[in-house]
């Protein structure tokens, strides 16, 4: 039998609903891989019986012909995601063992459509950070090895302080590796500044944050709520799209959720995007840009224009301020989000000799050394005295940012191509340990579309000097996803699929 | 603008999170280091912009102010560390 967990999420479903394959045997094939996989840290929970119970299930269904659009398709829940009775955890030690007794509306909804699944994965603490170093379970190592390592180097890292092996970028790291690494067929991830877009670049894979609103917010762990999104990684354009379908949708639980009709996105995979305009921003072309990428950015161009799309050069002025004020609103918004953890309803709780002396210990210890300082900025930027310098400033910088591609989308721009990261994956312990903002710089590309909550979608466009995924980004008008998989699809057949190095890390 | 340790402190306890002593010196350096970041935002002329309020131009979804959910307190205390007969349990809070 052919290895099952090399299927496409596409291809699993049509075998599930050929019956040339049964979903039991596939959640089967994916718990083997997660099993012979945990050095890679990408899941810190698994729940192989509930994924057995949900894939018989799936072939009752498949059985009787009722099958849901993603019916026995085997999935990795990023563990920000509240999953009824399964320990929700934010990768965080101040929710402990903190075990929802309700189940979030887009994971409600995959379930709904016949998903199955697998375990959670790994993400930065609370979604802070673009490594998945912060978080409280430790690390998680990219299946894409360090160039040039021998095979006992890798096995003496795996086994010891994982230093130097790759990270898969952040906060959605573990969703990322995961979908790498084939111990899943897709996975859900979330995106504030490029949680979702820079771990797909990292790792070769596929990643799309929809328009704010697509998705509901409601039971996703909440870190900064004018910016967070949901979306799914997956292994290509056409698997992001068939879940994003399940995925989005009007929730009344969430007031920013849109009511707007769900498109079926995959009949967007392979339309012609003949005559359309794509933007090239000039403010992308920063200082420091690594020449591959700028070359990889240069082939981009090339394909979409072979595919008779036309090319015009754009300007999105105040992009170098994104990033700063984003370190203004998500630190503020978080800091409000975080005050709910008190260590009196839920998760940890550290006595203290009064409430306000319990509440202190308990988020000092609970709280991991980036939450805390996110926590505190946002504190500070909100305090009296300093609200309108910092936080309505920024909020301001806000409306000139969604402004910027307001003008170039009114110009008759139909979406716009940048690089997803400005360099390929680093080592872990590499990089912030003494500066926080050099870890920051990672999001530079991919904040501007939250601030302006259009949706993204990042994709493996080449590899780099040393062998490593390097990707590309699509930024679309408002609630036109279906645009961004076709250019997608495009860059995806032109460019090819990446994988990495065999199975090293069984 | 910079902090200096006293508002380091100040912000600390606003935000309910203890610091040791130890730990000010260092945690001030990396506040400053993202103050520092930000204040690029200085040079952009705000004047007569509104600030964001909501990302995707919508209006604000009411309902009719009625009770929609809730009797099931079990389920609302049953991750709490200490409760008692569906009570949130907390040290004394009124002498």
């Amino acid at each position: 039998m052919t290895d099952l967990t090399q299927l496409t999420l596409a291809e699993a479903r049509d075998a599930l609903r050929s019956k040339s394959i049964s979903a039991s045997e596939l959640a089967k094939a994916h718990l083997a891989a997660m099993e012979q996989a945990r050095s890679l840290n990408a899941y810190v929970l698994e729940t192989p019986d509930q994924a057995l119970a949900m894939a018989a299930q799936s072939d009752d269904k498949l059985a009787r012909g009722e099958a849901g659009p993603l019916e026995g398709i085997p999935l990795g829940i990023k563990d920000l995601y509240a999953t009824q009775g399964v320990r929700t955890t934010a990768c965080s030690n101040i929710l402990g063992d903190f075990t929802p007794p309700y189940e979030s509306t887009v994971t409600s909804q995959l379930w709904r459509d016949g998903a199955v699944m697998l375990g959670k994965l790994n993400n930065d603490e609370f979604a802070m950070g673009s490594s998945n170093e912060s978080s409280a379970f430790g690390p998680v190592v990219s299946p894409w090895a360090p160039p040039e390592w021998s095979q006992d180097k890798l096995d003496a890292a795996l086994k010891g302080d994982k230093k130097g092996l790759l990270v898969p970028g952040g906060s959605s790291g573990g969703s990322s590796a995961a979908v790498a690494a084939h111990l899943c067929l897709g996975a859900t991830a979330t995106d504030t500044g490029g949680s979702i877009r820079q771990p797909a670049a990292f790792t070769g894979t596929v990643g799309i944050k929809p328009t704010y609103g697509r998705c509901s917010r409601w039971g996703i762990v909440a870190f900064a709520s004018s910016l967070d999104q949901a979306g799914p990684i997956a292994r290509t354009v056409r698997d992001t799209a068939i879940m994003l379908r399940s995925m989005a949708g009007h929730d009344a639980k969430d007031t920013t959720s849109v009511d707007r009709a769900v498109p079926d996105y995959e009949a967007a995979v392979g339309r012609s995007i003949k005559g359309m305009k794509i933007g090239i921003p000039k403010e992308y072309r920063v200082d420091g840009l690594s020449a591959e990428i700028d070359q990889l950015w240069l082939k981009g161009v090339q394909w979409l224009r072979d595919a008779g799309a036309e090319i015009v050069d754009v300007s999105l002025p105040h992009t170098k301020y994104a990033l700063p004020a984003y370190y203004i609103v998500a630190p503020a918004e978080a800091s409000s989000n975080l005050a709910r953890y008190d260590g009196v309803r839920y998760g940890l709780r550290v006595p203290g000799k009064d409430i306000a002396d319990m509440y202190e210990k308990t988020r000092a210890a609970g709280f991991g050394s980036e939450v805390r300082r996110r926590i505190m900025i946002g504190t500070y930027v909100l305090s009296a005295g300093y609200y309108d310098a910092y936080y309505v400033r920024a909020q301001k910088i806000r409306t000139l940012i969604r402004q910027d591609f307001e003008n170039v989308y009114h110009a008759g721009v139909d979406a716009i191509l940048t690089p997803a990261t400005p360099s390929p994956a680093f080592g872990i312990g590499e990089m912030g340990a003494s500066d926080p903002v050099e870890m920051y710089l990672n999001d530079i590309f991919t904040v501007t579309v939250n601030m302006a909550g259009l949706p993204g979608l990042a994709l493996p466009a080449g590899l780099s000097a040393g062998g490593l995924p390097l990707g590309l980004q699509l930024i679309g008008r408002p609630f036109d996803e279906e645009s961004l998989f076709s250019i997608a699809e495009v860059i995806e057949k032109s460019a090819g699929h990446f994988k990495p190095q065999q199975a090293w890390w069984s | 603008m910079s902090v200096d340790q006293a508002t380091v402190r100040r912000i600390a306890h606003l935000a309910r999170i203890a610091v040791t002593e130890d730990e000010v010196p260092h945690l001030q350096g990396e506040l400053n280091a993202i103050l520092d970041f930000v204040a690029q935002l200085d040079e952009v002329d705000v004047s007569g912009v509104e600030p964001m309020t909501s990302v995707t131009p919508m209006a604000m979804k009411k309902r009719v102010d009625e009770v929609t959910d809730g009797f099931y307190a079990d389920r609302v205390t049953t991750n709490a560390p200490a409760s008692d007969d569906h009570f949130f349990i907390v040290p004394k809070v009124v002498e």
